[in-house]
């Protein structure tokens, strides 16, 4: 059984949401039921790869340790930045010591989720040292991880944002509303999933026979759609699941197809992974380039701030060569719109106007395809 | 404040029509993006010595004049 799926899943969530709108409807605070639900299924998910289940089991607490004993030194010290860097290191040493055995063929401390959940508890480590959280509490931070719906893969929701639907009493005619839209999104996730990338993954794999240019184009935009649809569809049913769990879910698209120029496109694709890492990993870049005067003028500081931000997103999907690849292909993108944009006139004096947007619109499409391809791993294939 | 406030939008934006309407979306406007929130926010921080971390604030929060003239009051 796997999170959203197969049957099985779905079977035991429908049974596991049937206490949880009963619960909604007396008004009664959802929190504790949540948070076994959420122990059950992972449990239930895990339970043929014991190992992981473990390793999942013993991240978690230990991570809670680490944040709670940060929390007490930021309290105790203030604003000390090698304390702040030390645990930042401790969060992530998991995630990239598992990154790093993937490049030997091995999964060292590799369990479902490792990757989602680094992010979460890193923005914690985060906001501490900026002295927005105060206060850790356990068994909120368990649910607020463990939160099965988007515990293997997003969207990536935000501890304080978890918080205030964590603590929320809804009323019934609020808590009806979102198990409306929460089923209305659910459904409309397995029709991406299970209709829409099932169709396009099989034009895709009939695609991948051909050698010829058209079928790899064909290839790239079967694969593009087909991971749109796949991903768009879960983050749609988890977000739906989460609206029936009383908790607001942020949603991870935003019609990226429509997206009228790169920067565009990634505040509308994988949305709650790009804005954390522009919360993160850009703005602070960015905050400290320009502080300590790193570079001559600050478009280039943006240029190189792009460039690392895509290059960090690229080797989080895994340290692969194709991965690396793409991250350096969009950061250039995006630093290259950024100079361009600020640089060009034709682009102010035009960008208003429809012509341009629909030529920016194409070309957009067709670079976001392109790097669907190396993505796929299919372009360095064919470079060899 | 709300001088020198203006002052650093005006530079930022490249645009004096920051100071006609402190009303106005200046994302929506794309006066201000990523790149120029950031420089915001450090320049909030050297002007007024109040620091305010990317991740604390929504877009939504302070996207005109007046909205950022408001933040900075709250916290100063």
């Amino acid at each position: 059984m796997t999170f959203f799926g197969d049957f099985t899943f779905f079977g035991w969530l429908l049974l596991g949401l049937i206490p949880a709108v009963i619960l909604g409807i007396l008004e009664k605070p959802l929190r504790y039921y949540t948070l076994f639900l959420s122990a059950a299924l992972v449990t239930a998910v895990l339970k043929d790869t014991p190992i992981q289940l473990f390793y999942l089991s013993l991240f978690v607490l230990a991570e809670i340790a680490v944040v709670k004993l940060y929390l007490h030194l930021r309290t105790a010290y203030g604003r000390k930045s090698w304390i702040y860097h030390l645990f930042v290191l401790l969060t992530i040493l998991p995630l990239v010591g598992n990154k790093i055995s993937g490049l030997f063929q091995l999964s060292w401390f590799g369990f479902l989720g490792i990757s989602y959940l680094t992010f979460r508890i890193v923005q914690m480590i985060i906001e501490i040292y900026d002295g927005v959280i105060h206060e850790v509490s356990f068994v909120e931070t368990l649910s607020f991880l463990l939160f099965f719906p988007s515990v293997s893969s997003g969207p990536i929701d935000r501890s304080r944002r978890y918080h205030d639907d964590y603590i929320k009493v809804w009323s019934r005619s609020e808590y009806l509303n979102l198990v409306g839209d929460g089923l209305m999104k659910i459904l409309l996730g397995m029709v991406y999933k299970f209709i829409l990338a099932g169709a396009f993954g099989k034009w895709m794999d009939s695609a991948a026979y051909g050698t010829a240019w058209y079928a790899n184009i064909g290839y790239a935009y079967c694969y593009g759609l087909n991971m749109f649809f796949d991903f768009a569809g879960y983050s749609l049913m988890a977000v739906g699941t989460g609206y029936m769990l009383g908790v607001c879910v942020p949603d991870n698209f935003r019609y990226p197809f429509i997206s009228k120029d790169i920067k565009d496109f990634w505040d509308r694709w994988h949305i709650t992974l790009s804005h954390w890492f522009r919360d993160f990993i850009f703005s602070r870049f960015m905050m400290t380039s320009i502080k300590k005067k790193w570079f001559k003028t600050r478009l280039t500081g943006a240029a190189v701030g792009f460039l690392v931000n895509m290059l960090v997103m690229g080797c989080w999907h895994g340290l692969t060569l194709s991965y690396i690849l793409y991250g350096l292909y969009h950061g250039t993108l995006l630093a290259g719109t950024e100079i361009y944009q600020k640089k060009s006139k034709f682009y102010k004096k035009h960008k208003k106007k429809l012509w341009y947007q629909i030529i920016s619109w194409f070309i957009t499409m067709q670079a976001v395809m392109f790097g669907f391809y190396i993505f796929s791993g299919r372009f360095l294939l064919m470079l060899q | 404040m709300e001088e020198k406030v203006l002052d650093i939008l005006e530079r930022i934006c490249e645009d004096d029509v920051v100071r006609e309407d402190l009303d106005m979306d200046l994302f929506e406007e794309d006066l201000l993006d990523s790149l120029g929130f950031a420089e915001l926010l450090v320049d909030i921080e050297e002007e007024f010595g109040i620091i305010i971390p990317p991740s604390e604030v929504e877009r939504s929060d302070m996207n005109t004049a007046n909205k950022i003239i408001a933040a900075i009051r709250i916290r100063s």
